[in-house]
Protein backbone atom coordinates (compact mmCIF):
# COMPACT_ATOMS: atom_id res chain seq x y z
CA UNK A 1 0.00 0.00 0.00
CA UNK A 2 1.22 3.69 -0.76
CA UNK A 3 2.50 5.34 2.50
CA UNK A 4 1.10 9.36 1.48
CA UNK A 5 -2.06 10.59 2.71
CA UNK A 6 -3.57 14.23 1.85
CA UNK A 7 -2.14 15.18 4.99
CA UNK A 8 0.81 17.34 4.21
CA UNK A 9 -1.20 18.99 1.83
CA UNK A 10 -3.92 20.59 4.19
CA UNK A 11 -1.13 21.12 7.01
CA UNK A 12 0.17 23.29 4.60
CA UNK A 13 4.03 22.23 5.26
CA UNK A 14 6.49 25.09 4.11
CA UNK A 15 9.69 23.33 4.61
CA UNK A 16 11.29 25.53 6.71
CA UNK A 17 12.39 24.48 9.74
CA UNK A 18 13.64 27.52 11.43
CA UNK A 19 10.26 28.88 12.53
CA UNK A 20 9.60 26.10 15.27
CA UNK A 21 12.56 27.17 17.52
CA UNK A 22 9.80 28.33 19.88
CA UNK A 23 10.79 29.15 23.35
CA UNK A 24 10.81 27.68 26.58
CA UNK A 25 11.90 30.22 28.59
CA UNK A 26 10.18 33.26 27.63
CA UNK A 27 7.81 34.44 30.28
CA UNK A 28 4.10 34.17 27.92
CA UNK A 29 4.25 31.54 25.27
CA UNK A 30 1.50 29.88 26.69
CA UNK A 31 -0.77 32.53 27.61
CA UNK A 32 -1.10 34.98 25.10
CA UNK A 33 -0.27 35.23 21.27
CA UNK A 34 3.17 35.99 22.25
CA UNK A 35 4.66 32.55 20.19
CA UNK A 36 6.37 33.53 17.15
CA UNK A 37 6.63 30.15 15.79
CA UNK A 38 2.65 30.54 14.66
CA UNK A 39 2.66 30.71 10.87
CA UNK A 40 1.38 27.39 9.78
CA UNK A 41 5.25 25.91 9.33
CA UNK A 42 5.55 22.18 9.61
CA UNK A 43 6.16 21.05 13.58
CA UNK A 44 5.47 17.15 13.41
CA UNK A 45 6.73 15.47 10.79
CA UNK A 46 5.87 11.72 10.87
CA UNK A 47 8.26 10.07 7.87
CA UNK A 48 6.66 6.22 7.53
CA UNK A 49 6.58 4.96 11.15
CA UNK A 50 5.66 1.94 11.48
CA UNK A 51 4.85 0.62 15.29
CA UNK A 52 4.06 -2.74 16.33
CA UNK A 53 3.21 -4.61 19.31
CA UNK A 54 4.01 -8.25 19.30
CA UNK A 55 2.71 -9.04 15.85
CA UNK A 56 0.27 -6.85 15.89
CA UNK A 57 0.79 -3.67 13.70
CA UNK A 58 -0.63 -0.26 15.21
CA UNK A 59 0.91 2.06 12.65
CA UNK A 60 1.11 1.05 9.05
CA UNK A 61 3.82 3.14 7.22
CA UNK A 62 2.85 6.35 8.41
CA UNK A 63 3.13 9.78 7.27
CA UNK A 64 1.47 13.24 8.68
CA UNK A 65 2.25 16.36 9.23
CA UNK A 66 1.15 19.08 11.84
CA UNK A 67 1.11 22.25 11.29
CA UNK A 68 2.99 24.77 14.09
CA UNK A 69 0.08 26.39 15.95
CA UNK A 70 -2.92 24.19 14.87
CA UNK A 71 -5.16 22.34 16.78
CA UNK A 72 -5.46 18.59 15.20
CA UNK A 73 -7.97 16.11 16.41
CA UNK A 74 -7.01 12.44 15.98
CA UNK A 75 -10.82 10.34 15.47
CA UNK A 76 -11.09 6.81 14.89
CA UNK A 77 -12.62 3.75 16.41
CA UNK A 78 -10.06 1.97 18.88
CA UNK A 79 -7.24 -0.19 18.60
CA UNK A 80 -6.53 2.45 15.64
CA UNK A 81 -3.20 3.86 16.74
CA UNK A 82 -4.25 7.38 18.15
CA UNK A 83 -3.05 7.30 21.07
CA UNK A 84 0.24 4.96 19.96
CA UNK A 85 0.62 8.39 18.37
CA UNK A 86 0.68 10.53 21.37
CA UNK A 87 2.75 8.14 22.99
CA UNK A 88 5.32 8.21 20.54
CA UNK A 89 5.58 11.81 20.18
CA UNK A 90 6.02 11.98 23.84
CA UNK A 91 9.05 9.15 23.59
CA UNK A 92 7.06 7.05 26.15
CA UNK A 93 7.03 4.42 22.91
CA UNK A 94 9.79 4.05 20.35
CA UNK A 95 8.83 3.77 16.77
CA UNK A 96 10.10 -0.25 15.42
CA UNK A 97 10.50 1.99 11.90
CA UNK A 98 10.66 5.25 10.27
CA UNK A 99 11.30 8.75 11.76
CA UNK A 100 9.89 11.58 13.52
CA UNK A 101 10.70 15.05 13.54
CA UNK A 102 9.25 17.78 15.98
CA UNK A 103 10.66 21.40 15.10
CA UNK A 104 13.38 20.50 12.40
CA UNK A 105 14.81 18.33 15.30
CA UNK A 106 14.77 14.44 14.78
CA UNK A 107 12.58 13.05 18.10
CA UNK A 108 14.34 9.66 18.29
CA UNK A 109 17.35 9.54 16.56
CA UNK A 110 20.24 12.14 15.91
CA UNK A 111 22.40 12.89 12.74
CA UNK A 112 26.05 11.80 13.18
CA UNK A 113 28.64 12.07 10.47
CA UNK A 114 25.79 12.53 8.21
CA UNK A 115 24.39 8.85 9.42
CA UNK A 116 21.03 8.49 11.12
CA UNK A 117 21.55 6.83 14.68
CA UNK A 118 19.71 6.14 17.41
CA UNK A 119 19.09 9.36 19.85
CA UNK A 120 20.43 9.41 23.11
CA UNK A 121 19.12 10.26 25.95
CA UNK A 122 20.75 13.58 26.07
CA UNK A 123 19.13 14.50 22.61
CA UNK A 124 15.48 13.23 23.67
CA UNK A 125 15.13 15.55 26.66
CA UNK A 126 15.97 18.58 24.26
CA UNK A 127 13.46 17.47 21.73
CA UNK A 128 11.22 16.32 24.67
CA UNK A 129 11.41 20.34 26.15
CA UNK A 130 9.00 21.16 23.50
CA UNK A 131 6.16 18.60 23.96
CA UNK A 132 3.99 18.66 26.79
CA UNK A 133 0.88 15.67 27.66
CA UNK A 134 -2.08 15.38 29.56
CA UNK A 135 -3.37 12.17 30.40
CA UNK A 136 -6.30 9.96 30.20
CA UNK A 137 -5.85 9.11 34.21
CA UNK A 138 -4.08 12.67 34.91
CA UNK A 139 -0.99 11.35 36.77
CA UNK A 140 -0.70 14.16 39.10
CA UNK A 141 2.27 12.91 41.92
CA UNK A 142 0.33 12.33 44.91
CA UNK A 143 2.81 12.83 47.42
CA UNK A 144 2.72 16.64 46.11
CA UNK A 145 0.89 19.72 46.67
CA UNK A 146 -1.11 21.33 43.96
CA UNK A 147 1.68 23.48 43.92
CA UNK A 148 4.20 21.61 43.33
CA UNK A 149 3.21 19.21 40.75
CA UNK A 150 3.03 22.11 38.77
CA UNK A 151 6.33 23.73 39.94
CA UNK A 152 8.73 20.50 40.64
CA UNK A 153 9.54 20.45 36.59
CA UNK A 154 10.01 24.22 35.76
CA UNK A 155 12.13 24.48 39.08
CA UNK A 156 13.93 21.64 38.36
CA UNK A 157 14.23 21.03 34.44
CA UNK A 158 13.95 24.60 33.29
CA UNK A 159 15.73 25.88 36.19
CA UNK A 160 13.43 28.97 36.66
CA UNK A 161 13.94 30.37 40.10
CA UNK A 162 11.17 28.95 43.03
CA UNK A 163 9.55 32.12 43.24
CA UNK A 164 9.28 32.88 39.28
CA UNK A 165 7.72 28.90 38.97
CA UNK A 166 5.19 29.77 41.95
CA UNK A 167 4.19 33.16 40.44
CA UNK A 168 3.64 31.23 37.12
CA UNK A 169 1.64 28.23 38.92
CA UNK A 170 -0.65 30.47 40.54
CA UNK A 171 -1.27 32.17 37.07
CA UNK A 172 -2.29 29.21 35.14
CA UNK A 173 -4.08 27.81 38.42
CA UNK A 174 -6.03 30.94 38.31
CA UNK A 175 -6.59 29.65 34.36
CA UNK A 176 -8.23 26.39 35.00
CA UNK A 177 -9.84 27.59 37.69
CA UNK A 178 -8.18 25.97 40.58
CA UNK A 179 -6.85 29.16 42.70
CA UNK A 180 -8.15 28.44 45.49
CA UNK A 181 -6.57 24.77 45.24
CA UNK A 182 -3.07 25.27 45.32
CA UNK A 183 -2.16 23.84 48.95
CA UNK A 184 -4.42 20.60 48.75
CA UNK A 185 -3.40 16.89 47.98
CA UNK A 186 -4.66 15.52 44.31
CA UNK A 187 -6.49 13.08 46.09
CA UNK A 188 -8.12 16.01 47.85
CA UNK A 189 -9.35 16.66 44.57
CA UNK A 190 -12.20 15.51 42.05
CA UNK A 191 -10.99 13.97 38.81
CA UNK A 192 -12.12 16.85 37.04
CA UNK A 193 -10.41 19.37 39.17
CA UNK A 194 -7.30 16.55 38.97
CA UNK A 195 -7.59 16.69 35.08
CA UNK A 196 -7.45 20.98 35.19
CA UNK A 197 -4.42 20.55 37.70
CA UNK A 198 -2.54 18.27 34.82
CA UNK A 199 -3.23 20.67 32.35
CA UNK A 200 -1.83 23.16 34.25
CA UNK A 201 1.18 21.10 35.13
CA UNK A 202 1.82 20.70 31.53
CA UNK A 203 1.85 24.21 30.52
CA UNK A 204 3.91 25.18 33.11
CA UNK A 205 6.63 24.00 30.30
CA UNK A 206 5.84 26.02 28.20
CA UNK A 207 5.53 23.47 25.23
CA UNK A 208 5.15 23.76 22.05
CA UNK A 209 3.13 20.80 21.23
CA UNK A 210 0.34 20.09 23.63
CA UNK A 211 -0.55 16.25 23.32
CA UNK A 212 -3.77 15.47 25.30
CA UNK A 213 -4.83 12.01 25.21
CA UNK A 214 -8.27 10.96 26.37
CA UNK A 215 -8.24 13.90 28.77
CA UNK A 216 -12.05 13.04 29.60
CA UNK A 217 -12.23 9.66 29.41
CA UNK A 218 -12.04 8.89 33.14
CA UNK A 219 -14.08 11.79 34.39
CA UNK A 220 -17.44 11.50 35.22
CA UNK A 221 -19.69 12.48 32.76
CA UNK A 222 -20.45 16.00 34.74
CA UNK A 223 -17.21 17.03 35.06
CA UNK A 224 -16.33 16.65 31.89
CA UNK A 225 -18.11 20.22 30.62
CA UNK A 226 -15.06 21.94 33.05
CA UNK A 227 -12.34 20.42 31.62
CA UNK A 228 -13.21 20.87 28.00
CA UNK A 229 -14.14 24.06 28.90
CA UNK A 230 -10.44 25.21 29.66
CA UNK A 231 -8.96 23.02 26.92
CA UNK A 232 -11.29 25.51 24.80
CA UNK A 233 -10.33 28.72 26.11
CA UNK A 234 -6.23 27.31 26.28
CA UNK A 235 -7.48 26.89 22.38
CA UNK A 236 -8.85 30.19 21.91
CA UNK A 237 -6.55 32.05 23.49
CA UNK A 238 -2.79 30.69 22.96
CA UNK A 239 -0.78 29.80 20.21
CA UNK A 240 0.03 26.23 21.13
CA UNK A 241 -0.39 23.28 18.66
CA UNK A 242 -2.80 20.92 19.95
CA UNK A 243 -3.19 17.28 19.53
CA UNK A 244 -6.08 15.77 21.13
CA UNK A 245 -7.29 12.21 21.03
CA UNK A 246 -10.65 12.21 21.90
CA UNK A 247 -14.42 10.79 22.03
CA UNK A 248 -15.90 14.04 22.25
CA UNK A 249 -17.31 15.08 19.07
CA UNK A 250 -18.20 18.50 19.66
CA UNK A 251 -15.50 19.18 21.34
CA UNK A 252 -13.42 18.32 18.43
CA UNK A 253 -15.82 19.97 16.22
CA UNK A 254 -14.78 23.32 18.15
CA UNK A 255 -11.31 23.64 18.65
CA UNK A 256 -9.62 21.80 15.18
CA UNK A 257 -8.29 23.18 12.67
CA UNK A 258 -8.00 19.22 11.17
CA UNK A 259 -9.61 16.02 11.75
CA UNK A 260 -7.85 12.92 11.42
CA UNK A 261 -9.90 10.06 10.92
CA UNK A 262 -8.18 6.92 11.80
CA UNK A 263 -8.37 3.49 10.96
CA UNK A 264 -6.20 0.52 11.09
CA UNK A 265 -2.83 2.49 11.62
CA UNK A 266 -3.18 4.80 8.88
CA UNK A 267 -4.96 8.13 7.99
CA UNK A 268 -8.37 7.47 6.72
CA UNK A 269 -9.08 10.87 5.76
CA UNK A 270 -8.52 14.26 7.00
CA UNK A 271 -9.68 17.91 6.79
CA UNK A 272 -11.56 20.44 8.51
CA UNK A 273 -13.81 19.74 10.99
CA UNK A 274 -16.84 21.01 8.38
CA UNK A 275 -15.66 18.45 6.22
CA UNK A 276 -15.18 15.76 8.20
CA UNK A 277 -17.71 15.69 10.27
CA UNK A 278 -20.01 17.28 7.67
CA UNK A 279 -19.53 14.92 4.70
CA UNK A 280 -17.01 12.73 5.14
CA UNK A 281 -15.57 10.64 1.76
CA UNK A 282 -15.36 7.25 2.96
CA UNK A 283 -18.05 5.43 4.29
CA UNK A 284 -15.76 4.07 7.39
CA UNK A 285 -15.53 7.58 8.70
CA UNK A 286 -19.38 8.32 8.05
CA UNK A 287 -19.58 4.68 9.94
CA UNK A 288 -17.45 5.27 12.48
CA UNK A 289 -19.14 8.91 13.66
CA UNK A 290 -22.71 7.32 13.44
CA UNK A 291 -21.98 5.10 15.84
CA UNK A 292 -20.28 7.56 18.22
CA UNK A 293 -22.38 10.56 17.60
CA UNK B 1 9.28 -21.85 92.54
CA UNK B 2 9.71 -18.26 94.74
CA UNK B 3 9.41 -15.07 93.29
CA UNK B 4 12.00 -12.88 95.16
CA UNK B 5 11.17 -9.21 94.61
CA UNK B 6 15.11 -8.25 95.75
CA UNK B 7 16.65 -10.71 92.91
CA UNK B 8 14.83 -7.61 90.82
CA UNK B 9 16.07 -4.95 92.32
CA UNK B 10 19.66 -6.49 91.97
CA UNK B 11 18.79 -7.44 88.56
CA UNK B 12 17.34 -3.88 87.48
CA UNK B 13 21.23 -1.93 87.08
CA UNK B 14 21.97 -4.86 84.79
CA UNK B 15 18.87 -4.94 82.71
CA UNK B 16 19.39 -0.95 81.56
CA UNK B 17 22.74 -1.79 80.31
CA UNK B 18 21.10 -4.95 78.62
CA UNK B 19 18.12 -2.48 77.70
CA UNK B 20 20.76 -0.28 76.22
CA UNK B 21 22.48 -2.66 73.95
CA UNK B 22 19.52 -4.15 72.28
CA UNK B 23 18.08 -1.06 71.54
CA UNK B 24 21.85 -0.21 70.09
CA UNK B 25 21.75 -3.51 67.94
CA UNK B 26 18.14 -2.54 66.79
CA UNK B 27 19.02 1.00 65.68
CA UNK B 28 21.96 0.43 64.10
CA UNK B 29 20.80 -2.63 62.70
CA UNK B 30 17.60 -1.31 61.10
CA UNK B 31 19.36 1.49 59.87
CA UNK B 32 21.96 -0.42 58.09
CA UNK B 33 18.98 -3.30 56.76
CA UNK B 34 17.32 -0.37 55.57
CA UNK B 35 19.73 1.12 53.48
CA UNK B 36 21.70 -1.72 52.60
CA UNK B 37 18.26 -3.17 51.17
CA UNK B 38 17.74 -0.55 49.40
CA UNK B 39 21.15 -0.94 47.46
CA UNK B 40 20.05 -4.11 46.86
CA UNK B 41 16.48 -3.64 45.48
CA UNK B 42 18.49 -1.35 42.57
CA UNK B 43 20.82 -4.01 42.09
CA UNK B 44 18.34 -5.80 41.16
CA UNK B 45 16.31 -3.67 38.68
CA UNK B 46 19.93 -2.54 36.93
CA UNK B 47 20.03 -3.06 33.60
CA UNK B 48 23.18 -5.03 33.44
CA UNK B 49 22.90 -8.69 34.43
CA UNK B 50 26.67 -8.22 35.56
CA UNK B 51 25.15 -6.19 38.75
CA UNK B 52 21.68 -8.01 38.53
CA UNK B 53 23.26 -11.61 39.11
CA UNK B 54 25.82 -11.48 41.95
CA UNK B 55 23.07 -9.57 43.78
CA UNK B 56 20.70 -12.37 43.12
CA UNK B 57 22.87 -14.94 44.63
CA UNK B 58 24.46 -13.02 47.10
CA UNK B 59 20.88 -12.08 48.67
CA UNK B 60 19.21 -15.34 48.49
CA UNK B 61 22.68 -16.94 49.87
CA UNK B 62 22.04 -15.11 52.78
CA UNK B 63 18.31 -15.23 53.20
CA UNK B 64 18.59 -18.81 53.22
CA UNK B 65 20.75 -19.50 55.97
CA UNK B 66 20.36 -18.92 59.56
CA UNK B 67 21.30 -15.95 61.06
CA UNK B 68 22.99 -17.29 63.69
CA UNK B 69 25.26 -19.74 61.71
CA UNK B 70 26.25 -15.64 59.91
CA UNK B 71 26.90 -14.75 63.31
CA UNK B 72 28.98 -17.23 64.16
CA UNK B 73 30.58 -17.04 60.99
CA UNK B 74 31.59 -13.64 60.95
CA UNK B 75 33.08 -13.74 64.73
CA UNK B 76 35.07 -16.74 64.56
CA UNK B 77 35.64 -17.29 60.75
CA UNK B 78 36.75 -13.81 59.51
CA UNK B 79 39.50 -13.22 62.18
CA UNK B 80 41.16 -16.88 60.57
CA UNK B 81 41.86 -14.22 57.56
CA UNK B 82 43.05 -11.32 59.86
CA UNK B 83 39.28 -9.60 59.76
CA UNK B 84 38.35 -8.38 63.54
CA UNK B 85 35.31 -6.36 64.72
CA UNK B 86 34.04 -5.94 67.90
CA UNK B 87 31.52 -8.67 69.26
CA UNK B 88 28.64 -5.44 69.01
CA UNK B 89 29.81 -4.67 65.21
CA UNK B 90 30.05 -8.02 64.34
CA UNK B 91 25.97 -8.54 65.92
CA UNK B 92 24.66 -5.20 64.02
CA UNK B 93 26.22 -6.44 60.74
CA UNK B 94 25.20 -9.76 61.00
CA UNK B 95 22.02 -8.56 61.61
CA UNK B 96 21.41 -5.54 58.90
CA UNK B 97 22.98 -7.96 56.30
CA UNK B 98 20.64 -10.52 57.36
CA UNK B 99 17.31 -8.60 56.93
CA UNK B 100 18.54 -6.18 54.20
CA UNK B 101 17.38 -9.17 52.08
CA UNK B 102 14.32 -9.38 53.40
CA UNK B 103 14.09 -5.04 53.50
CA UNK B 104 15.23 -5.45 49.80
CA UNK B 105 12.00 -7.87 48.89
CA UNK B 106 9.67 -4.84 50.44
CA UNK B 107 11.52 -2.20 48.88
CA UNK B 108 10.76 -4.00 45.29
CA UNK B 109 7.16 -4.58 46.02
CA UNK B 110 6.77 -1.07 47.19
CA UNK B 111 8.75 0.43 43.99
CA UNK B 112 6.96 -2.08 41.66
CA UNK B 113 3.55 -0.75 43.05
CA UNK B 114 4.11 2.73 42.23
CA UNK B 115 1.59 3.15 38.77
CA UNK B 116 3.08 3.07 35.53
CA UNK B 117 1.87 6.68 34.62
CA UNK B 118 3.49 7.95 37.44
CA UNK B 119 7.05 7.46 35.47
CA UNK B 120 5.31 8.49 31.97
CA UNK B 121 3.99 11.67 34.20
CA UNK B 122 8.02 11.93 34.81
CA UNK B 123 9.38 11.51 31.40
CA UNK B 124 6.49 14.13 29.82
CA UNK B 125 7.86 16.39 32.30
CA UNK B 126 11.37 15.96 31.09
CA UNK B 127 12.26 15.12 34.77
CA UNK B 128 15.88 13.73 34.92
CA UNK B 129 15.87 10.02 36.07
CA UNK B 130 18.10 10.62 39.21
CA UNK B 131 14.77 13.40 39.93
CA UNK B 132 12.03 11.16 39.09
CA UNK B 133 13.59 8.21 41.69
CA UNK B 134 13.95 10.89 44.19
CA UNK B 135 11.47 13.06 44.15
CA UNK B 136 8.88 11.26 42.51
CA UNK B 137 9.22 6.86 42.83
CA UNK B 138 10.69 6.47 46.30
CA UNK B 139 8.72 9.33 48.24
CA UNK B 140 5.56 6.94 47.15
CA UNK B 141 7.04 3.76 47.32
CA UNK B 142 8.77 4.09 50.92
CA UNK B 143 5.04 5.36 52.08
CA UNK B 144 3.84 2.14 50.87
CA UNK B 145 6.52 0.26 52.59
CA UNK B 146 6.67 1.75 56.30
CA UNK B 147 4.52 -0.59 57.90
CA UNK B 148 6.62 -3.44 55.99
CA UNK B 149 9.47 -2.42 57.35
CA UNK B 150 8.34 -1.13 60.64
CA UNK B 151 7.20 -5.23 61.19
CA UNK B 152 10.68 -6.10 60.07
CA UNK B 153 11.97 -4.24 63.07
CA UNK B 154 10.01 -6.15 65.39
CA UNK B 155 11.03 -8.84 64.03
CA UNK B 156 15.12 -7.81 64.36
CA UNK B 157 14.02 -6.59 67.93
CA UNK B 158 13.34 -10.42 68.84
CA UNK B 159 16.54 -11.68 67.43
CA UNK B 160 18.82 -9.64 68.91
CA UNK B 161 18.92 -12.03 72.10
CA UNK B 162 20.98 -14.20 69.10
CA UNK B 163 23.77 -12.21 69.70
CA UNK B 164 24.43 -13.32 72.94
CA UNK B 165 26.02 -16.63 71.06
CA UNK B 166 28.81 -14.18 70.13
CA UNK B 167 29.24 -12.33 73.56
CA UNK B 168 27.22 -9.19 73.44
CA UNK B 169 25.55 -8.41 76.78
CA UNK B 170 22.18 -7.71 75.39
CA UNK B 171 19.41 -8.20 77.71
CA UNK B 172 19.25 -11.68 77.11
CA UNK B 173 23.22 -11.95 78.13
CA UNK B 174 22.71 -9.67 81.14
CA UNK B 175 19.66 -12.21 82.14
CA UNK B 176 21.90 -15.15 81.73
CA UNK B 177 25.08 -13.32 83.94
CA UNK B 178 22.63 -12.52 86.32
CA UNK B 179 21.24 -15.67 86.66
CA UNK B 180 24.50 -18.13 86.71
CA UNK B 181 26.36 -15.75 89.22
CA UNK B 182 23.09 -15.94 91.88
CA UNK B 183 21.49 -19.00 90.65
CA UNK B 184 18.07 -17.26 90.08
CA UNK B 185 16.74 -17.70 86.86
CA UNK B 186 12.97 -16.41 87.28
CA UNK B 187 13.32 -12.82 87.86
CA UNK B 188 15.58 -11.73 85.46
CA UNK B 189 14.29 -13.99 82.45
CA UNK B 190 10.90 -12.72 83.23
CA UNK B 191 11.97 -9.30 83.87
CA UNK B 192 13.10 -9.32 79.79
CA UNK B 193 10.71 -10.88 78.29
CA UNK B 194 8.28 -8.31 80.15
CA UNK B 195 10.46 -5.93 78.29
CA UNK B 196 10.04 -7.71 75.12
CA UNK B 197 6.73 -7.68 75.24
CA UNK B 198 6.26 -3.80 76.74
CA UNK B 199 8.81 -2.73 73.24
CA UNK B 200 6.93 -4.76 71.03
CA UNK B 201 3.40 -5.31 70.98
CA UNK B 202 2.94 -1.51 71.19
CA UNK B 203 5.25 -1.06 68.53
CA UNK B 204 3.04 -3.71 66.34
CA UNK B 205 0.25 -1.51 67.13
CA UNK B 206 2.01 1.63 65.93
CA UNK B 207 2.70 -0.39 62.61
CA UNK B 208 -1.37 -1.09 62.16
CA UNK B 209 -2.05 2.42 62.73
CA UNK B 210 0.55 3.38 59.96
CA UNK B 211 -0.57 0.86 57.96
CA UNK B 212 -4.56 2.18 58.21
CA UNK B 213 -2.97 6.26 57.61
CA UNK B 214 -0.20 5.49 54.95
CA UNK B 215 -1.11 2.49 52.84
CA UNK B 216 -4.19 3.55 50.58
Amino acid sequence: MSADTPLSKDSGPTKDPEVTSSDVTSPDATSSGANPAVDGSELIRFDKVTKRFGGNTVLDDLDFSVASGKHVTLIGPSGSGKTTILRLLMTLLKPDEGTIKVGGDYLTHEEKNGKLVPAGEKHIREVRKNIGMVFQQFNLFPNMKVLRNITEAPVTVLGMSKDAAEERARELLDLVGLAEHIDKYPSQLSGGQQQRVAIARALAMRPQVLLLDEVTSALDPELVVGVLDVLRDIAGSTDITMLCVTHEMSFARDISDQVLMFDSGRVLESGPPEKIFGDPEHDRTREFLGAVL
Amino acid sequence: MTWDWSAVGDFMPLFWDGLLVTLQALVLGSLLSFSLGLVWAFGLRSASKFVRWPVNIVTEFIRNTPLLVQLFFLFYVLPEWDITFSAMTTGVVAIGLHYSTYTMQVYRAGIEAVPVGQWEAATALNLPMTRTWTAVILPQAIRRVVPALGNYVISMLKDTPMLMAITVLDMLGEARLFAQQNFQFTEPLTVIGVAFVLISYPASLLMRALERRLVR
